[in-house]
């Protein structure tokens, strides 16, 4: 966890200076910044205006998902719109119903924008704004349409019987009453949607601006410059933020290794991989595997991992290999392909498992259940993410 | 007249084949009938993985003290997730599927909805086309036909249960309680996506195909326990493409939206329980969605008697669970006695594609070539058009399915409350709200006023 939230300081701080927390929290929006690279696609900023708003404290919320804020009646589908927006990289606006650390439900217009970096554009942040939508009379009396639509209106006397009249009669003292009885100051009882209005749309929307434009300016004196629109193409090798997000809820030590690079290179490698060799991910990503050799290691070992890849099959070795700081260990690795929506192999995957380490995790889940999981959970990411969406209805 | 349509039955299981001469080979046998299945020839002594889960709400857990989630920061892949995953690239890797699908080739169809296209010409190659009736719904347990008592135990992943002691439980290698009745979860070898499984309740029991609470109640939890929103159930009724009738559950990952998940929808009501009950709008086939609950089990109940109704009633029906059981579908069709009517066109029946529930919630698994290079949002519309019931049927289809939910929620409406009342400190919830509206109008089914129109 504390590894956790030194990852996530660094990677913000070294593209945007440790200055930028103070210009963002001058801006008097609700916003939250998130990193899809880090796994779990945790917050990495939440301004002033979000902790007043949600009654949570910075420390309450940095390195959680954003998922920490929805609730029971939170709209499924909208969550699915929202998911899928991360999924394809592009923004999104909808109305959503989120929870305060009370419990408490309020409706806010939610205005999600991704910051791209401009040298490899890869989506490195998403910011969300989110602004509270001022609950307007006229909602209320929207009830009214409810006698209106002919269809299913014979069904709902069928369920309700003779008390539901009361409800549809056109009175509107009768309406009141009954809805009287509905709300109570927890809000419990909220309305089922809410629509914003163009004043705060345009409040978000001037909200985003602000923001961009700060990480924009911030980004210059790091000279890792971000920008708001995609501005370049992602080249080969290129893992997209919601590989990464899949990938990254995947716990055990795996590498993705393109075979389709020259000298194979790996492309992914997770935060378990880093802790069990003791490199860093910019020293690993882009490198064949062959570091993890030394001295001893077998080279019949390494002919068969060859042989594997070459005829495309899983195989499973014991092998010799050496962390950064050259200490050795028994590395139990499997690896096998990894085939993309087209049918065609994307990867191979490597799960690296260190001999000895404990056996079972705490489910009793043996050794081996575990590798063939994370290649499952590999293959389901891969082959799905590469399915070339089209334009997604929004 | 008894309606029959022709089709290829899919291959669930490597003993599906030789169904004829496996029988008179299990009675010459003394010990076992040398395949190692499940039935009482080879059970004896046999153990398989056991995965126990907790018997709590997982809704109402998730509401937490606060209304918010309260989890690790960031949500590992939850275990029976892993679990499924794992014994799934195990059996993949003893080379028991009959092909490999992550090498059938798959794409999203441009369009609004992102139907999505899967090119599978291995699935229905070796098998004749056989005579399927589809005018009834309800049809009894034939031992003489395949059900998944004849599988091989190397094609069960695990038996999947609730713990005794509300605990989550995992044996590695339980023994198999004959007496109990095992619910299994066993692989299908002509799967359409990674990670295809058939959930199969109380396997022993020879359960035909047909929905009971209990039954649903396990897929309901299979999905939530699960806790991944792309690992969806799905069940077929007779006459709705099921193709065998022993009572199963199917699912797999498929890491996308479906169509049917996209559509937008319309609420008509919240039932006593808290169940919000909604309608597609603008998708070809019309439906409900189901969502909420004050207990997991409202939800499940409500589907359940809304499924148990059309059964009784001789109504085709197919049930997607998506959203880790937080959504559920349930879509009447017509389209196998439309075929058996003679009603479809010939273009559309030469696709070969049964619109079961994974293709009319969206994924369409093709056999030919041709279909999938001209797949199209307009050929996935015309093909589940067809199987919707005309908006006239719909209705008087629903106005059954409410009358039933009524009767269900009326019944079921007091224990869900008092329950209800013992988490005190609690705002009165809106079942206890419509427990006051109840008691000043004692003939009124439970119901909440829907005065909101969605979208």
């Amino acid at each position: 966890m504390d590894s956790q939230l030194g990852l996530i300081e660094q990677s913000f701080n070294n593209r945007y200076t440790l200055w930028v927390h103070e210009a963002l929290d001058e801006l008097p929006d609700s916003f939250t910044i998130t990193d899809p690279s880090i796994s779990g696609h945790p917050i990495v900023f939440a301004s002033r205006g979000f902790l007043k708003m949600s009654g949570f404290s910075r420390a309450e919320i940095i390195g959680r998902n954003g998922r920490m804020f929805q609730g029971p009646r939170t709209n499924r589908r909208t969550i699915m719109e929202i998911r899928e927006a991360i999924r394809e990289e592009r923004p999104i606006e909808v109305n959503l119903l989120n929870y305060k650390k009370d419990g408490t439900p309020f409706w806010m217009l939610f205005k999600m924008s991704l910051v791209f970096g401009k040298e490899d554009g890869r989506a490195t942040h998403f910011v969300a704004v989110q602004v509270p939508i001022v609950s307007r009379k006229h909602m209320r009396n929207s009830g009214m349409s409810y006698s209106e639509d002919g269809g299913g209106s014979r069904l709902r006397e069928i369920v309700f019987g003779s008390c539901r009249r009361e409800v549809c009669s056109d009175s509107l003292l009768d309406l009141d009453r009954v809805l009287a009885l509905d709300s109570d100051d927890t809000g419990l009882e909220i309305e089922d949607s809410c629509e914003a209005s163009d004043l705060e749309k345009r409040k978000a929307a001037t909200a985003i601006d602000n923001i961009l434009s700060v990480l924009t300016h911030y980004s210059q004196l790091t000279g890792r410059l971000v920008c708001g629109k995609r501005c370049s193409l992602p080249g080969m090798g290129f893992i997209s933020s919601s590989l990464y997000i899949s990938l990254g809820r995947i716990k055990q030590s795996f590498v993705l290794i393109d075979p389709h690079l020259p000298d194979m290179p790996m492309v992914y490698a997770s935060d378990a991989f880093l802790k069990l060799t003791g490199y860093d991910r910019n020293e690993v990503v882009g490198q064949n595997c062959r570091f993890l050799n030394g001295v001893d290691t077998d080279t019949t070992v390494l002919y068969q991992i060859k042989e594997s890849i070459r005829t495309e099959q899983a195989c499973t070795v014991r092998i010799l290999n050496y962390r950064k700081d050259k200490s050795s260990f028994w590395n139990l690795l499997h690896i096998s392909p990894i085939r993309n929506a087209s049918g065609k192999i994307a990867y191979f995957a490597a799960v690296h498992t260190e001999e000895g380490c404990r056996n079972q995790d705490r489910h009793g889940l043996s050794l081996e259940m575990r590798q063939l999981s994370a290649i499952g959970a590999i293959k389901v990411a891969v082959r799905s993410l590469s399915m070339g969406a089209g334009p997604s209805k929004s | 007249m008894m309606l029959r349509i022709k089709r290829v039955p899919t291959v669930v299981s490597n003993y599906q084949k030789e169904e004829t001469e496996e029988a008179a080979a299990a009675a010459r046998r003394v010990s076992g009938c040398g395949r190692n299945c499940l039935n009482k020839c080879c059970i004896q002594g046999a153990k398989l993985p056991l995965y126990a889960f907790k018997r709590v709400n997982k809704f109402k857990t998730e509401m937490g003290v606060h209304g918010h989630e309260v989890r690790e920061p960031e949500p590992p892949v939850a275990f029976l997730d892993s679990l499924v995953l794992g014994e799934w690239e195990d059996r993949v890797q003893r080379g028991l599927f009959r092909y490999d699908v992550t090498a059938c080739e798959t794409k999203v169809i441009p369009g609004q909805y992102g139907f999505i296209a899967q090119l599978n010409e291995g699935r229905h190659l070796k098998k004749r086309p056989t005579e399927f009736r589809v005018d009834k719904v309800l049809q009894p347990f034939d031992g003489n036909k395949f059900n998944f008592t004849k599988v091989g135990q190397e094609e069960v992943l695990f038996q999947f249960e609730a713990s005794e002691d509300g605990e989550v439980q995992f044996h590695p290698s339980a023994p198999i309680d004959v007496e109990n009745s095992p619910s299994v979860v066993a692989i299908n070898v002509s799967p359409i996506e990674y990670g295809h499984v058939l959930l199969i309740p109380r396997v022993l029991e020879c359960l035909p195909q047909r929905i009971d609470r209990d039954s649903f109640l396990l897929a309901l939890y299979m999905a939530a326990e699960a806790g991944n929103p792309y690992f969806r159930l799905g069940y077929n009724s007779l006459g709705a493409f099921a193709t065998i009738n022993h009572l199963h559950f199917q699912a797999y990952y498929m890491a996308l939206p479906f169509p049917i998940e996209k559509a937008p929808t319309k609420k008509i009501i919240s039932t006593g329980s808290g169940v919000k009950i909604s309608e597609l709008l603008n998708y070809p086939v019309r439906g409900l969605v189901f969502e909420g609950g004050n207990f997991l089990e409202d939800l499940s109940n409500t589907v359940s008697d809304a499924c148990i109704c059309l059964q009784e009633n001789n109504i085709p029906y197919n049930v997607l669970i998506a959203d880790c059981g937080k959504r559920i579908f349930l879509l009447p069709q017509c389209y196998a006695e439309k075929q058996a009517l003679g009603e479809v066109s010939s273009e559309l029946l030469d696709t070969q594609v049964n619109p079961a529930v994974w293709e009319i919630s969206g994924h369409m698994v093709l056999k030919r070539n041709k279909d999938y290079e001209e797949a199209s949002e307009e050929n996935a519309w015309r093909l589940l058009a067809e199987v919707s019931l005309s908006e006239e049927r719909y209705q008087e289809v629903n106005a059954l399915i409410f009358e039933a939910i009524a009767r269900g929620d009326d019944a079921n409406g007091g224990v869900a409350e008092s329950v209800i009342g013992e988490a005190d400190a609690k705002p009165k919830s809106r079942g206890e709200v419509d427990a006051i509206n109840k008691n000043s109008c004692p003939a009124m089914a439970s119901g909440t006023p829907e005065c909101l129109v969605l979208q």
